[in-house]
């Protein structure tokens, strides 16, 4: 919302400066964006005489004039076509900035064709107040020299732009704020009241509204015989200060009343209006030829102006061309009306029209403006244009006004922690056009506050409390800490919550760089981790997605991730090892959204002078997640590895970790080549998904103690064993199967080679174990452990039909 | 007799030679077995003893020990001294070229928006905030209607929420345009007296310079039977002291409007904006920092509290923005875009675990 300081002084007596003003509307909510004062851009520019022009010795089209300055007589050389001796022009000095052409002068004076020039006269285009740049400006009547052009152009008006809160319409008219302003006490309001302008006879024109939601109240009369013409020039001046355009009196005088009373009016010639005009819901089929040049379809659940020709407006938003007011017209018909505020914002939503009109109504209008608009517009165009107005026509009624609000005294107080007189509350509550008397306080604590018909978002006792403590001034607040309750700090990290914190660190710490990606992916992506395209929720599909690759909720994290690292890696980036800690979306349930740490590695060989390092593989990320799972206090061994979940995992080089048959805890290995392909990244990557919600909570033993370290005494004796078995066969069962032969001795069992080739049959794999066993009361004697070593044998081959290697 | 004892000096000297002259550790130890040893030439003489008179043993045993001591000594001292000769010959084959490089180890980092929940979680734990949290894909209920959003609220059309797919009976869930539903989910399962902090992503339809059509809050909620908006103002200044890691920061409250606060204030900080980067907690510029307010007595409603006896606050706030505040990012684009370098550039360590009494950043 814009306005001019001199409009608000209309409205409003007070000595404040504007930044007084600005600071005011700011501590009361108004929030200003932006003040503009169209003097300062001009303060360079002054009234200067010129005394001589003559023709310019080498150019034809440069005149050399004499000009009389504030800064003396100088010397201008000026390429004007109306430049001539006797003129009132205005002068740019050296040095000066001009705007419409967004330079500046030289400092020192510059030769044009050898004769110096010592500034320059302005064309109405260069000083942005006019179009007219055939010429320098001319200017009528008697100015004294070194007058600011500003002054003489009545531009000495600064203009102040807010942003008005939805639920406050009454800020769209400049009364409105006024009213407030009086109230934070640095002015005094001056309203005058609109008086009823009498109307001669009856108003030729019907109306009639069909739809009391849509269109509770609708208002008329006719204006007949007046002279269209330019509107007086303190209203002209005061909408091009806040950027609307003057046109006619009658399309001006429209634009006025809206800013000024926040009430929009439409003007019709009279004379093009067909029989009834109506207030009614759209039709299909139907449309409007508006005042945009534009044609809109009408649907059913718009509210409508009509007329015998059919809709002639979209009610609360824009008028039609056909009916408009023309600078001829000479009968007019002003519309004053009340629309849905709800319906008016769907229409505009609908047609996407941003007016004036539409702004104000969709917010809610004072219904009680209807009237004293109509009143104040008649005058104003009576005044100008002349012409003698019709009585009044109203269809509908004007909707009662609001109960009045019982208000808690006592809840300032308990609200704000602000002690605040009732004298106080008083005033301020009248300031704002609420009406208490002693009356109406019921009792001390109980008040019944009638609310002003512009003030329809105050309905109860905490609305006044913000009214009251608004305008005393947040300023008034008491500072009181929030009381401690307890002596020291407590825990305020759920478990799950501390599970990402350490996941997080451990991820870091082991060389993952943290990204956050889009909750959002491409559907067809994410297919790859749904068993394709049937496996997709439409419960997860964004209705209106920003765009296209980002219109389902994420399955998995792991595709942001690699995109990402593609990106890294088209930017010549090196091996990218990323990371996040985000939500994954199995349905759209609470429920279904899970936390999970998902890790991804594009690997590059090491190109180190020592080598023989291998690549990130998937025993790399096996034992990432593993340390990971570690840190959370999950031991890896606990889980079981299963075959790779969809289709987006590699085969063979991926698997899952399972707790149980059904409860899958993370997804690990390489990407498949046809996910690569889809999300058109380069290969291999390599990575896993932790699903932290699936790891079970550990057990709280009561207490913070920990079990006391059994360190055994003995040394423990190694020994290892090498066993053939088909090349189906995994090694976890083989390592579970020899750690089983003697669960009390033997207490580390682990795959130290695997080998195929030369010595091993065909279908068959070497696999070498390490057995260490423990010795608790006494030394192993040489019995001992080749007892255990034949139940090693005998328990490996048992289970998985090993036969140890000679 | 005689001979011998004439002959010690010579022996002596011959067989200390020798000891100076073994370039090795076998020579010595040919030098020790030839002198030493159980057939040494000092070991003969040592046997000669037993068949002396007493008064040449007399004589003669404390000269031979003599001189089987110093050529012990001897060839300990010589012993030693090739020890560490020939050590420091293999040490110096062993030398390496310091000046090249280490094996690589990637570095990881923080995410700086990951951080900085944990250093609001911090400071506001220490007033005795617990964090709550709540899902992203939300119900209109607890996203608008519970928060008093009225019907036909723009922020419930197609053009600035995101909705799902309608379900069989034509209902849009939403992805949640803002952490407060988690308020709703709260004051429903909780008994007050409430504190928690509320972090989470969320999502709005816009995409320019300053949006990201998801994006991070950090909300608030105390509700009891006492708290004010004198509480309110405090308490929010007293967190951006610590979050900035000032002294004091002054701050100026205006009133605003929200559907589910009243009254409702936004919060600017005092903030110098002369120079490249802004500067928090001096200067003659003001920064808009969040939006708060006493929770709307309808709100209290639609939760089941009794608006006369039950009262508190509420507060959100961006926390892209105020990680770039604080930390100086430029621009919010790269936040979700997993740029290496930036991570690395703007990301924090892994050790850094943000508290108050063990810093925060």
């Amino acid at each position: 919302m814009k306005f001019s300081l001199s409009w608000l002084q209309d409205y409003l007596t007070t000595d404040a400066s504007l930044d007084e003003i600005v600071e005011a509307m700011i501590l009361a909510g108004l929030e200003v964006e932006e003040v503009e004062n169209p003097a300062e851009k001009l303060a360079a520019f002054t009234i200067a005489k010129v005394t001589k022009a003559e023709q310019h010795p080498d150019a034809d089209k440069l005149r050399v004039c004499t000009v009389d300055t504030k800064d003396g007589e100088k010397q201008i050389v000026c390429g004007a076509p109306n430049a001539r001796a006797g003129m009132t022009a205005v002068y740019a000095p050296l040095g000066a900035y001009i705007p419409g052409l967004d330079f500046a002068l030289d400092a020192k004076p510059r030769k044009l064709r050898g004769v110096e020039s010592h500034g320059m006269m302005c064309s109405a285009n260069e000083l942005e107040i006019g179009e007219d740049h055939d010429g320098i400006i001319d200017l009528e009547g008697d100015h004294e020299v070194g007058t600011p052009i500003a002054e003489i152009l009545g531009l000495n008006d600064p203009v102040i732009d807010f942003e008005v809160t939805p639920n406050r319409p009454d800020w769209l008219g400049v009364t409105g704020i006024a009213r407030d302003l009086a109230a934070t006490g640095i002015g005094k309001l001056k309203i005058a009241e609109i008086k009823p302008v009498k109307g001669n006879f009856p108003c030729p024109v019907q109306i009639r509204t069909e739809d009391e939601t849509a269109c509770p109240v609708f208002m008329g009369r006719v204006i007949r015989g007046v002279k269209n013409g330019p509107s007086p020039e303190w209203m002209q001046k005061r909408l091009k200060a806040i950027g609307i355009n003057p046109k006619t009196m009658l399309v001006d005088v429209t634009n006025y009343v809206s800013f000024d009373r926040c009430r929009p009016l439409h003007a019709y010639d009279a004379g093009k209006l067909k029989g009834d005009v109506v207030a009614r819901l759209g039709a299909e089929g139907e449309t409007l030829d508006a005042l945009d040049d534009k044609t809109y379809d009408i649907t059913p659940d718009m509210c409508v102006i009509a007329d015998e020709s059919g809709v002639i407006g979209l009610g609360g938003v824009m008028g039609g061309l056909s009916t408009a007011s023309q600078p001829e017209t000479v009968d007019v018909f002003i519309e004053s009306a009340l629309f849905d505020p709800m319906r008016t914002a769907r229409t505009g939503r609908a047609t996407g029209i941003i007016s004036d009109a539409r702004y104000r109504n969709e917010r809610g209008i004072d219904p009680a403006s209807c009237q004293e608009g109509l009143d104040l517009a008649t005058q104003l165009i009576i005044d100008q244009c002349g012409g003698e107005p019709s009585e009044i026509v109203v269809a509908g009624a004007i909707p009662d006004a609001q109960e009045p609000v019982i208000f808690k005294p006592r809840d300032m107080k308990r609200l704000t922690g602000v002690d605040m007189t009732a004298k106080r509350m008083t005033q301020i509550l009248k300031t704002l056009g609420f009406e208490v008397t002693p009356e109406t306080k019921l009792t001390d604590d109980s008040w019944k506050v009638s609310v002003p018909s512009y003030r329809r978002d105050i309905v109860q006792s905490a609305d006044i409390v913000e009214e009251l403590i608004r305008i005393e001034g947040f300023d008034a607040l008491p500072t009181e800490s929030l009381p401690r309750e307890t002596a020291t700090t407590r825990m305020v990290v759920t478990p799950m919550q501390a599970r990402i914190r350490t996941a997080r660190r451990v991820m870091a710490a082991r060389g993952f760089l943290e990204a956050v990606t889009w909750s959002f992916m491409d559907k067809n992506k994410a297919a790859c981790f749904t068993g394709g395209a049937d496996g997709l929720k439409t419960s997860l599909m964004v209705d209106n997605p920003i765009a296209s690759e980002l219109n389902y909720m994420r399955p998995s994290a792991i595709a942001n991730l690699a995109v990402a690292a593609q990106k890294n890696i088209d930017h010549g980036a090196d091996e990218i090892r990323l990371f996040e800690a985000g939500p994954i979306y199995l349905d759209d349930s609470p429920k279904g959204q899970r936390s999970v740490i998902t890790a991804l590695v594009r690997p590059r060989p090491a190109r180190h002078w020592a080598a023989g390092d291998a690549p990130y593989d998937v025993f790399a990320a096996k034992a990432d997640l593993f340390a990971l799972l570690g840190a959370l206090d999950q031991p890896g061994d606990r889980f079981q590895i299963g075959e790779a979940p969809n289709a987006a995992w590699h085969p063979g080089r991926a698997g899952v970790l399972k707790l149980g048959p059904k409860n899958v805890v993370a997804t690990f290995g390489e990407l498949h080549p046809a996910l690569l392909k889809e999300l058109d990244v380069d290969g291999p990557m390599i990575g896993f998904e932790l699903i932290l919600d699936a790891l079970p909570v550990p057990k709280s033993k009561g207490g913070k103690t920990k079990q006391r370290l059994e360190k055994a005494e003995l040394t423990p004796v190694r020994r290892d064993f090498a066993f053939l078995v088909s090349k189906s066969t995994a090694a976890a069962d083989l390592v579970r199967a020899a750690a089983g032969a003697d669960k009390k001795l033997i207490t580390g069992a682990r795959v130290f080679d695997v080998y195929t080739g030369q010595g091993v049959p065909e279908d068959k794999v070497s696999i070498a174990i390490e057995i260490v066993l423990q010795p608790r009361d006494k030394t192993l004697t040489d019995e001992d452990i080749d007892q255990v070593s034949n139940n090693v044998v005998k328990a490996v081959e048992k289970a998985v039909g090993g036969v140890l290697r000679a | 007799m005689t001979d011998v004892t004439e002959n010690l000096p010579a022996l002596k000297d011959e067989a200390l030679n020798a000891i100076a002259e073994a370039s090795d550790l076998s020579a010595l130890d040919a030098v020790r077995v030839a002198e030493l040893g159980k057939k040494g030439r000092i070991s003969g003489l040592m046997k000669t003893l037993g068949k002396m008179s007493p008064e040449e043993r007399q004589e003669m045993g404390p000269r031979l020990n003599g001189l089987r001591n110093e050529v012990a000594a001897a060839i300990d001292a010589r012993k030693a001294a090739l020890e560490t000769a020939a050590l420091n010959a293999k040490l110096e084959s062993e030398r390496v070229d310091l000046t090249l490089p280490p094996r690589p180890e990637p570095v990881g980092a923080l995410h700086p928006v990951m951080q900085v929940f944990e250093e609001i979680a911090a400071i506001f734990g220490e007033m005795g905030f617990a964090v709550a949290e709540g899902p992203d894909i939300e119900d209109d209920f607890h996203n608008f209607t519970a928060l008093n959003f009225p019907e036909g609220h723009p922020a419930r059309e197609d053009h600035d929420t995101f909705f799902m797919h309608p379900d069989e009976n034509g209902v849009r869930k939403v992805l949640r345009t803002h952490t407060s539903p988690v308020q709703i989910r709260t004051m429903m399962s909780e008994k007050p007296p409430i504190r928690v902090i509320i972090p989470g992503r969320v999502y709005r339809k816009d995409w320019d310079a300053t949006h990201t059509p998801m994006f991070h809050q950090v909300e608030g909620l105390v509700i009891d039977k006492t708290t004010h908006m004198g509480h309110l103002k405090q308490c929010l200044t007293d967190f951006l002291a610590a979050f900035f890691e000032v002294e004091t920061a002054e701050t100026r409250f205006r009133p605003h409007f929200f559907p589910f606060t009243e009254p409702s204030a936004e919060m600017d900080v005092r903030c110098d904006r002369s120079g490249d980067t802004i500067k928090v907690g001096e200067g003659d510029s003001w920064l808009e920092i969040l939006g708060s307010g006493m929770v709307h007595p309808n709100v209290l409603r639609n939760v089941g509290l009794d608006p006369d006896e039950y009262q508190g606050f509420a507060f959100g706030m961006g926390v892209d923005r105020l990680a770039m505040l604080k930390y100086g990012m430029p621009d919010l684009r790269p936040y979700f875009e997993a740029d290496v370098d930036w991570i690395s550039h703007y990301g924090f360590k892994p050790w850094l675990l943000p508290s108050l009494s063990g810093g925060l950043s």
